[in-house]
């Protein structure tokens, strides 16, 4: 009797150093990921596409990077950098003993002829590519200099705060500089980086394949191969991560993410994202230019029922331009509650002409920030009409929606944005400056020109220390909330599935992740 | 061979490629949309839109940018695409293989079954066979491709999996590309196991997609038989006493064949432009979803590209089947 005994206690004793063994990572195995498009190119300088970015990430590095599963810059082909007294130049000291894939060795002249390709006309690789998004990456670096093998220097022309924060964005890659001399324009087809994964054949609309990179200098890859699928109809790809045909698949709608949470071989994990939907009030309008109106309006629409209806749960509820996952949120602000009588009493107030018809325009495409554009503004409209509001939604193509908000020709505008940098600058200056505000092509769709608002922005690019830039945004998100030229509606909540099998799977909070450490049961 | 006739259909073939460059050209042009803007997106700046529209080329009046694709056709370049820099050319010949294997088998089950199935209704006529077989068909017209496709997949792939559930070949599989057409280069590498796998591959989407061309066959099939079962030579054959089968297969099939090559040719044409929703269902990498991508994102180019291959894949089609009308009955001749 007393052997069974024994034997059951050995085995309870036991359990837990099985278990420890089933989560130590093991090396090997293939990474299925069913994603919903292919990509366009991998040379991610010239990638504004998400499926774009996912691949190229795992094959491509930079100078810097973000955190696995948080928006803050870390070092990666860099070890170190300092910016000078001035402001204005950037000195990056580079990893040694770094291989591109094709063997090349990793130097000061790859990093120059990456960024040089992109910002120099005159350089031999400019015209291999269309280089998308300088304004967001590159843009205010006027000068490189290769100061030895493994040094090299980045001189903007003013004293430009965010631009560790661009370096670290997908739009900096740093390639084989045999590589872009050999596939010259089809260098996106064949990208050669210093990743943990290489690449290794693509078959357009189908799949992508990387294997493991055996000779990484950092911690080596876990699974050998990842094959990244195009499923691009969503219940397709639902039901090849239910019946195990894939480990990973990405951008479920809300109803198929509520089935996969009921699923045991399924994990889930949500994290905020880093962008924000909103409604932009024209401020040059007469209706809209009293503070007092904006603010009413801001009363007058209830967030959370929004979340519930639209976004099945999947979004927190925004009061300020950018989300709290980035740094300097001031939360200390109050939003906006809803309160329709208060809505009624400031629109009283402020004489508001409750007779007239005011244009609501809705986004014609959908996006994670604002994933049902018609529904959500029918839903606003329906609030504004509770508070005596006649709103009529207004419906443009999507090229036309853009240039015509851009002209500020609208009285209301839905639209979002995704700050992918994860700097506030890239939301604050960019989208609600004075300088932004001038038409045509006003990023700044509220048309709002507020110079304290602007000099706050101005002041925290040319400030350095990030304690300083903090109190500077924190008051920046003061005078936006009193002045109320957007109503910010919500933060998306970022979702990934993936089978159980899977360990270790990161998300930053702008979806984009290095694959590098993720591990799969055998 | 009628060569004068085939020399006269190729030139008409050039003039209606023209005719068709011209109003491709002239209605993407129409339809609200800037390609710059929709590569860009919220995020780009007025600058960035300008630099990027110059280096399209879409800053040039509508007659010079006409005036030099055409001059890119006429030395065989169908352009680049603007999403990508790539070639259209070689866009359009990765993908161009996968619609037409898919378009093909589709075709072959759909004439198949659906020639015997009114073949058989026709000869079996107010039978069960015959009621059950046209109600079939009317469930087939009916059925929306993208229900079928995923009912089937979620019955053979995930509930009972004995079928795979989406692209041309296992994920691990990668056969060296010389037609690109799977089931031909399996065979060409001698990998067998490979070639099945392709096969296997190709079943739930071709028959997907030839449920609609199969029910219409079948339909069509069953009333030109019950026209022809009529006739008086077929009571002739029957009455020097030929078994039932060669008198239904070789006196009344034969002569109900021209409607049914008409309804093959222009379904065969349909399902070579119109394999989309298949080709997306089944994540198939063919041509068609290509054409969908490229038009929502206003790839000029591409599109122009693949509605000229389409036009040209039609044309062949219709030349062709108009030669085969020949060859089924001697009384139509062409004339040059």
């Amino acid at each position: 009797m007393r052997k069974p005994i024994a034997c059951v206690f050995l085995i309870l004793c036991l359990l837990p150093a099985l278990s420890f063994g089933a989560d130590a990572p093991v090396t090997g195995g293939t990474l299925i990921w069913g994603r919903g498009g292919d990509s366009v190119s991998l040379d991610l300088a010239q990638a504004t596409d998400g499926e774009s970015i996912k691949a190229g990430i795992q094959v491509l590095e930079n100078l810097v990077i973000f955190g696995k599963d948080s928006m803050n810059v870390e070092p990666q082909l860099a070890e170190s950098w300092k910016v000078s007294d001035d402001g204005r130049t950037w000195t990056f000291k580079l990893r040694r003993g770094v291989k591109f894939h094709d063997g090349y060795p990793f130097n000061a002249q790859a990093v120059y002829d990456s960024f040089a390709r992109v910002v120099f006309k005159e350089h031999p690789y400019n015209s291999y590519g269309q280089w998308k998004y300088p304004s967001l990456s590159l843009g205010p670096v006027k000068d490189i200099k290769v100061v030895d093998d493994y040094t090299i220097a980045l001189i903007t022309d003013k004293p430009y705060a965010p631009l560790l924060n661009n370096l670290a964005l997908w739009l900096c890659p740093i390639l084989s500089p045999k590589a872009m001399a050999d596939y010259k324009d089809k260098i996106g087809q064949h990208p050669v980086g210093t990743g943990p994964f290489k690449f290794v054949s693509w078959t357009k609309d189908d799949q992508i394949v990387l294997e493991r990179n055996k000779d990484y200098w950092g911690e080596k890859a876990k699974v050998n191969k990842i094959i990244l699928k195009s499923i691009p109809e969503p219940s397709a790809r639902l039901m090849a991560l239910q019946s195990g045909t894939v480990d990973i698949a990405d951008d479920l709608d809300p109803d198929s993410i509520a089935l996969v949470k009921k699923n045991q071989k399924i994990a889930i994990i949500e994290r905020p994202s880093v962008n924000v939907g909103y409604l932009a009030f024209n401020t040059e309008k007469p209706r809209l230019k009293d503070p007092k109106v904006r603010q009413a309006l801001s009363h007058a629409v209830d967030k959370d029922t929004l979340i519930k209806s639209i976004f099945a749960g999947l979004a927190i509820p925004a009061k300020n331009p950018f989300p709290p996952s980035i740094w300097s949120y001031n939360d200390a602000i109050k939003a906006y509650d809803y309160n329709p009588e208060k809505a009624k009493k400031l629109l009283t107030e402020a004489k508001f002409d409750f007779n007239t018809e005011i244009e609501l325009w809705a986004m014609p495409v959908s996006r994670a920030y604002m994933p049902e554009p018609v529904k959500t503004a029918e839903l606003i409209q329906a609030y504004f009409a509770a508070v005596g509001v006649k709103a009529k939604i207004v419906r443009h193509e999507w090229g036309a929606y853009l240039s015509k908000t851009q002209n500020g020709e609208h009285d209301m505008c839905m639209l979002g944005w995704l700050g992918g940098n994860a700097d506030p600058d890239n939301f604050l200056y960019g989208l609600l400056s004075a300088d932004t505000a001038k038409t045509p092509g006003a990023a700044n769709v509220a048309i709002w020109k507020n110079a304290e608002f602007t000099d706050l922005c101005l002041k925290g690019q040319k400030t350095f220390n990030k304690a300083d830039r903090t109190k500077i945004y924190l008051k920046a998100q003061e005078i936006f909330h009193a002045e109320a030229p957007w109503l910010p509606l919500v933060h998306s909540t970022i979702v990934r599935c993936y089978s159980k099998k899977l360990h270790d799977v990161p998300l930053r909070p702008n979806g984009l992740n290095s694959f590098q450490m993720v591990w799969k049961e055998k | 061979m009628p060569l004068g006739y085939i020399a006269k259909r190729l030139f008409h073939l050039l003039l209606i490629m023209f005719g068709v460059s011209v109003l491709v050209f002239l209605m993407l042009r129409m339809i609200p949309g800037d390609p710059a803007r929709l590569l860009l997106g919220e995020f780009a700046s007025p600058e960035e839109l300008v630099r990027l529209r110059s280096q399209m080329g879409l800053n040039q009046p509508y007659v010079v940018q006409y005036g030099i694709y055409l001059k890119n056709i006429l030395h065989g370049d169908l352009g680049n695409s603007l999403r990508n820099g790539a070639p259209v050319a070689s866009e359009i010949g990765v993908r161009l293989p996968a619609t037409l294997e898919l378009a093909v088998a589709a075709m072959l089950i759909a004439s198949v079954l659906g020639i015997a199935a009114g073949v058989v209704s026709a000869a079996r006529q107010y039978s069960v066979f015959d009621y059950g077989s046209m109600f079939m068909a009317l469930v087939g017209v009916s059925m929306p491709i993208f229900w079928l496709g995923l009912m089937l997949i979620y019955l053979l792939s995930v509930m009972f999996p004995i079928m795979p559930m989406m692209g041309r070949i296992g994920m691990g599989s990668e056969p060296d590309v010389v037609t690109g057409l799977m089931l031909v280069d399996t065979l060409l590498s001698g990998e067998f196991g490979d070639f099945l796998d392709a096969l296997h591959h190709l079943v739930l989407p071709s028959f997907t997609l030839s449920t609609i061309p199969m029910a219409i066959i079948a339909r069509i099939t069953r009333s030109a038989m019950l026209e022809v079962l009529n006739k008086d030579y077929v009571r002739t054959a029957r009455a020097k006493g030929m078994s039932e089968a060669v008198v239904i297969l070789r006196h009344a099939l034969r002569n109900a064949f021209l409607p049914i090559v008409t309804v093959l040719g222009l379904n065969l044409g349909l399902l070579l432009g119109g394999a989309v929703l298949t080709e997306t269902i089944f994540s198939w990498p063919g041509l068609g979803r290509y054409v969908v991508d490229s038009l929502m994102a206003r790839d000029y180019a591409a599109v122009q590209g693949c509605i000229l291959i389409f036009a040209a894949l039609m044309a062949v089609i219709n030349l062709m089947v108009d030669l085969v009308y020949g060859l089924l009955d001697p009384r139509i001749r062409v004339h040059a």
